[in-house]
């Protein structure tokens, strides 16, 4: 019981909190990469977070995620109030938490929809529900795949295999669609896209949005940023969170570059 | 007493149990010199190189099992493919089991090797084709020397045959250690179709060595589709000597999946006479522990415009090894050949093993010869972007392993082999995942 309404109260505290990462200082292979970034995301939040490159943007999306390579040395991430540290990739997956891959990867042999199926099938399993009855997948992967103007016979084709820039992030985009997730986490998706697929996934995302989740947009340019407004502006810069805004800040950053904010800090 | 000389002493005991006033005997006589001269293969020879038998050869086999074990056919149903009507040639530790058998001789022969070696009404068929393009080699020639019963399959000109053909040869541990030398003929004549399925399966954990023998003759425009499952118990060693000869149009497809027994060594070799044939050679091999499967393959491309096609995927875990020696030989006169081989191979664990040698041999200038071998680690960012998809780690690689082995399962013609196929996969790789893709 106590230990019930102990965990409670500390989801109370954290109510509008969806992501919290608080000093976190992360490296790979002995080589410092995050050097204390603190973050905050509620539900129902766009934010976006740019920087120069090697500045940390990709390292963060990755930690979040839980890949493995990395190690953190310090700090800690709270998804919903809860300590995800120790949680494997699926597990945070099963929370709710959906990368969009910069360069996401190609699986021969395993078509984009029999992978999506297992994705969901594996999180229904983990949450102790029986698999999506098959007439029910069927309509959903025909509503989000129309939503994100996916043609059928992408579908079944191997997952990413000879895919263009385009048709990988725009697929990235559909498994999300698919996935429902809380947090969003969209690793330069724009980049390889051409106007009218910016259009599309950016199109994608907006109407997945909702008070109940939230989006952070990685990007490098502030073209994207047209499409899905952000509520903040963070700019990451050698591992840390050095400025933060509306989404004005972006178009200051599109005008005047990065170095400006370097300067500042010196 | 070494088994060399066990068996070499046996011989008078055989002769007791077989008609010895035959051609076939004189076969069998003239191969058991052979075998003594050559004796067992060892690592100096260079085909096997990458295969040792000393451990397997230091039992001491029964030779000619002959206690009656009755087997339920509950207890064995699970080995059989039962959702599809089948003719059946079922042995008991070598001996026919006219109980779990089903046989004919229904305008086709799917029967004993037994009868066939000893009535006149197939005489003239054993004289054509036994022991025809069987190698001299020395366990083939072992197996020649001793060979008494199999499976025999006669189908005449034009005959499509309806339900495919299992050959299983059980072994049920009433000996500690069992010795068995099936021997099967296949004759497929002229516009003929057939598909055969066989399996060796060891009840017990008791040691197991069986040494086979296997011909195969497609006549012109015939088609043989025939699935070697190779799952045994780990104490079950397999050597398996397959032959086939094709004429003019004809298709052989030999598909091999190893996932069990101790060690293993597939011999298959095709030969090709006559024009415009297609021969087919197919095997997934996914093993751990201390388990070794070795192929070795040869296509011999004697005349002009044929084709053959090799894909052999591995997957070796823990401290297993592997053998892939792909030999392709194409003649001078066998211009306009096609021949591919591909042999791709995942090891899991920095102990696993696998030696890799393709060998082509191409006399002709005129040919399409294309050979692809690699090996690999599986992919940790695939894994990575999987498990960020919520597959959990284990299905995640499994599904790889599937994906990647598919290529081969995806030319199964037979719908159930291919379930059966996908479950062992599943099973073999500890998950409980349905690998539709």
């Amino acid at each position: 019981m106590s230990l019930l309404g102990f965990r409670k109260l500390k989801n109370l505290n954290n109510i509008f909190s969806m992501l919290k990462i608080e000093n976190l200082h992360a490296s790979i292979d002995d080589k410092s990469i995050l050097k204390g970034l603190n973050l905050e995301v509620k539900a129902g939040e766009v934010h976006a977070i740019m920087g120069p490159n090697g500045a940390g943007k990709s390292t963060l999306a990755n930690i979040i995620a839980g890949k493995e390579d990395y190690d953190v040395t310090a700090g800690n991430i709270e998804l919903n109030g809860e300590d995800i540290n120790e949680l494997a990739p699926e597990e945070r997956a099963h929370n709710g938490v959906f990368l969009s891959f910069q360069y996401p990867v190609e699986i021969p042999g395993v078509s984009v929809t029999n992978f999506i199926k297992t994705a969901i099938n594996e999180t229904r399993k983990a949450k102790g529900l029986d698999d999506m009855p098959a007439k029910d997948m069927l309509k959903m992967i025909r509503e989000k795949s129309e939503l994100l103007e996916i043609d059928r016979k992408f579908l079944s084709r191997s997952l990413n295999e000879g895919f263009s820039g385009g048709e990988k992030k725009r697929n990235e985009i559909f498994q999300m669609a698919m996935l429902e997730p809380k947090l969003a986490i969209l690793d330069e998706t724009d980049s390889g896209l051409d106007i009218d697929a910016l259009r599309i996934v950016a199109n994608g995302v907006n109407k997945l949005k909702s008070k109940d989740n939230a989006v952070i947009v990685i990007t490098h340019y502030q073209r994207l940023l047209d499409y899905i407004v952000p509520d903040f502006v963070h700019v990451l810069h050698d591992g840390k969170i050095v400025k933060s805004g509306d989404a004005s800040l972006a178009l200051e950053l599109e005008a005047k570059g990065y170095d400006w904010i370097k300067q500042e800090l010196v | 007493m070494e088994l060399k000389d066990k068996l070499l002493s046996s011989y008078v005991a055989f002769e007791n149990r077989v008609e010895i006033n035959s051609d076939v005997h004189e076969i069998r006589s003239k191969a058991l010199q052979s075998f003594e001269k050559l004796g067992f293969p060892t690592k100096k020879l260079e085909a096997w190189k990458y295969t040792s038998l000393n451990s397997v050869l230091k039992q001491d086999y029964s030779l000619f099992p002959n206690k009656e074990v009755a087997v339920e056919l509950a207890d064995v149903r699970k080995y059989f493919i039962h959702d599809i009507d089948t003719y059946k040639i079922i042995f008991i530790d070598g001996k026919y089991s006219s109980f779990l058998s089903e046989t004919t001789h229904d305008k086709i022969d799917v029967c004993l090797m037994s009868h066939a070696l000893t009535r006149p009404k197939y005489k003239a068929v054993i004289d054509n084709y036994f022991n025809k393009i069987a190698k001299q080699d020395n366990l083939t020639s072992l197996n020649t020397a001793f060979a008494s019963e199999g499976a025999y399959i006669h189908i005449p000109r034009n005959t499509e045959v309806q339900k495919p053909i299992q050959i299983i040869n059980f072994t049920t541990g009433s000996e500690a250690a069992t010795l068995l030398q099936p021997r099967n003929l296949v004759v497929v004549e002229e516009n003929s179709q057939v598909q055969i399925i066989e399996k060796h399966q060891s009840l017990t954990g008791n040691a197991v060595l069986t040494n086979a023998v296997t011909e195969i003759f497609a006549d012109k425009r015939a088609f043989v589709d025939y699935y070697k499952i190779q799952n045994d118990d780990t104490n079950a060693s397999l050597i398996d000597n397959t032959y086939a000869e094709q004429k003019s149009n004809s298709v052989v497809s030999v598909h091999t999946f190893s996932f069990g027994g101790n060690i293993t060594r597939n011999n298959l070799n095709f030969y090709q006479r006559g024009e415009h044939i297609d021969s087919i050679l197919k095997g997934i091999t996914i093993i751990e522990g201390k388990q070794h499967v070795d192929h070795h393959t040869l296509v011999h491309h004697i005349e002009p415009n044929c084709e053959s096609h090799q894909d052999y995927k591995g997957i070796y875990d823990d401290r297993s090894t592997g053998v892939f020696n792909g030999k392709v030989v194409v003649e001078k006169e066998a211009q306009k050949t096609n021949a591919y081989q591909k042999n791709n191979n995942v090891l899991l664990s920095n102990k696993a093993t696998i030696n890799a040698k393709p060998q082509l041999e191409i006399f002709a200038d005129d040919v399409k010869c294309s050979h692809g071998c690699t090996i690999g680690q599986l992919d940790d960012e695939a894994l990575f972007y999987m498990q960020q998809r919520g597959i959990p780690k284990k299905e995640g690689r499994a599904l790889l392993m599937f994906a990647f082995a598919n290529t081969v399962l995806e030319s199964v013609k037979i719908p159930e082999v291919k379930q059966r196929i996908s479950k062992l996969i599943a099973k073999k790789l500890n998950v409980d995942i349905g690998f539709n893709l």
